[in-house]
């Protein structure tokens, strides 16, 4: 036990280490085939189907062929406006209050309430913003649409926020106090400022989390064949235009429901690209 | 008011009495102050004077209560949570820790400098420099005028040759001893009355340490200098007065001459001596 023991444990040490990088390697790869599959399908069920069309054109009477999304995409740009305009500075603004009072008792609630809306499932969100935005109006709407997304985007913005002031080092805070900053200047022109490509960064995540999301939109957005952008009227989307197309029995429509969901995917990149892209500049100082 | 009676507190040894130090009215004055976290007393019963346009080195060892007192010179003290402060401490005459003294209006007259350099990050060189009239409101000088005095202050700070050239780059381009004289400089350019330095060259190299020893040696004169050190050579140097605390106490104040020399307490001895500490 006593000479060999080492070297047996080191070996034992060694094989159990090479076990474990395998495993880990197996499972990255798995955690990223599924997009990869998920993109070669799209780009080959629905490539065909892109052209120019697709994006100007407005969506076709059965039996017509060809026909776009250019209502759908318009739609999209829309809710993800209006649910930026809300859950942004909700968002942003409940992260600053959390990362400044980190053990209040309200801090505390917040913290876990978002949580909880965080974890609520979307389908949930669509049926209360129905049940308050849609049914006292009898009225679907753009707008319904968008605050059902803001309430799935603000718990993302919040933590994110919060994650990212607290990053901020406290020496800068003292450093702005002692310069006679009162404490609300000092969060916004030192804390916020300087935590901010962070909380762009969760911004983005937030943003490209809600592009694709349907089931907050089935009974508040709802859809709709024509061009819109009136905020009290139903709207289409991408999602809403590829599930009605999806569903339906027309191969032509499956096809177009394909490349919906090809340039949703690209959108949610494209978003995820430019978040990675801020996300390297942030914090470039050199002190701790 | 309190302005007038000055020496009958004057510590322990008597600044009064100095030889090599001209008398000064006090700029700061301390009394029976204690500074407290939580139930941790880090400051105890502290009378002391910070003579007008003279240098004060505060030194002890470690977890004495230096930072401590100092915060509790510009109302930095209370933004710690359950940070609290009894006692009087008299700026020019007038106690800052009166009820109706807004800890801003102490804090934008009192300039304080980090162990470590804080520049802004967002903000390029001359931006940190001026960062200070950002809190002045309505009283801001213009905008050409803080470009100026910008301009004074990074001199002032012997940083102004090595950044002239790129005062749009971001703050953080520079070297830790740069930034260091950069965030001497923004305390300087809203002209405070009193600088406070906890440990300044705490983290610099020597040739960065020796040009804030400069300058604050440079500064005597204009403003009230409190500076917080742990290197006795720098204490001897740049001081006119040394203040030796120890757990949270003032052992005792002296001109810095005769501190070094034949201090009064054998524990201020035993200190410098390097026998403890
Ligand atoms: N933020 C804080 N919260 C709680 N206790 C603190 C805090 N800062 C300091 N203390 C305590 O107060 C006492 C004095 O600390 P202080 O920072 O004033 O010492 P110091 O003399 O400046 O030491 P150093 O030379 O290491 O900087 C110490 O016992 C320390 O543990
Ligand atoms: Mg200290």
């Amino acid at each position: 036990m006593s000479a060999r023991a080492p070297r047996r444990s080191v070996r034992v040490r060694r094989a159990r280490s090479a076990v474990m990088v395998g495993l880990t390697v197996a499972a990255a790869v798995l955690a990223t085939l599924p997009l990869i599959f998920i993109l070669a399908l799209l780009i080959k069920q629905g490539a065909s189907s892109l052209n120019w069309a697709f994006f100007t054109g407005m969506p076709k009477p059965v039996g017509e062929t060809g026909g776009g999304m250019a209502n759908a995409m318009a739609g999209t740009a829309m809710l993800i406006g209006i649910a930026a305009a809300i859950g942004l500075p909700v968002g942003i603004g409940a992260g600053l209050y959390l990362a400044e009072h980190r053990n209040g008792r309200l801090a505390w609630v917040v913290r876990f309430l978002s949580d909880v809306l965080n974890g609520l499932p979307s389908i949930v969100v669509g049926i209360f913003a129905w049940q308050f935005l849609v049914r006292p109006v009898k009225q679907f709407s753009a707008l319904a649409g968008g605050i059902a997304l803001a309430v799935m985007m603000i718990p993302l913005v919040t933590r994110a926020t919060e994650e990212m002031i607290k990053l901020v080092p406290d020496s800068l805070r003292e450093a702005a106090l002692a310069l006679g900053y009162p404490r609300w200047r000092t969060s916004l022109t030192v804390v916020l400022r300087t935590a901010l490509p962070g909380i762009v960064t969760g911004a983005l995540v937030a943003i490209a989390r809600i592009a694709g999301e349907t089931a907050p939109l089935l009974f508040t957005a709802f859809g709709n064949q024509f061009w819109s952008t009136s905020l009290t009227q139903p709207i289409s989307a991408l999602p809403l235009q590829i599930f009605s197309y999806a569903i339906s029995p027309y191969e032509e429509w499956h096809s177009l429901a394909w490349a919906g969901a090809l340039v949703l995917l690209a959108l949610v990149l494209v978003i995820s690209l430019i978040a990675r892209f801020v996300t390297r500049s942030r914090f470039g100082h050199g002190h701790d | 008011m309190a302005t007038t009676e000055p020496r009958v507190l004057t510590t322990v040894s008597g600044v009064a009495s100095a030889g090599d130090a001209p008398p000064a009215r006090p700029m700061v004055a301390v009394r029976s102050l204690d500074a407290y976290f939580g139930a941790n007393r880090a400051v105890k019963d502290v009378s002391l004077e910070f003579p007008e346009g003279q240098v004060t080195a505060i030194i002890g060892p470690s977890g004495c209560g230096k930072s401590t007192l100092l915060r509790c010179i510009n109302r930095m003290h209370e933004t710690v949570s359950l940070a609290r402060v009894e006692g009087e401490v008299f700026l020019d005459g007038r106690d800052i820790y009166a009820r109706d003294v807004n800890p801003i209006e102490v804090r934008k007259q009192i300039g304080m400098v980090f162990q470590r350099p804080t520049p802004f990050p967002t903000m390029s060189i001359r931006d940190n420099v001026i960062a200070g009239f950002r809190a002045a409101g309505r009283g801001a000088p213009s905008r050409a005028e803080q470009f100026e005095i910008a301009e004074w202050a990074l001199q002032r700070a012997a940083l102004w040759d090595e950044v002239k050239d790129r005062l749009h780059e971001s703050a953080l381009a520079l070297s830790g001893g740069q930034q260091q004289r950069l965030c001497i400089a923004r305390a300087l350019a809203t002209r405070p009355r009193v600088l406070l330095l906890d440990e300044p060259t705490a983290s610099l190299d020597p040739i960065s340490t020796q040009k804030v020893e400069e300058l604050v040696y440079e500064l005597r004169g204009d403003i009230t200098i409190v500076i917080v050190t742990h290197n006795m050579q720098q204490a001897a140097r740049v001081s006119d007065h040394t203040a030796f605390m120890l757990l949270g106490d003032l052992v005792e104040m002296a001109p810095t001459s005769r501190m070094f020399t034949s201090p009064g307490d054998e524990r201020t001895e035993a200190y410098i001596t390097g026998r403890f500490g």
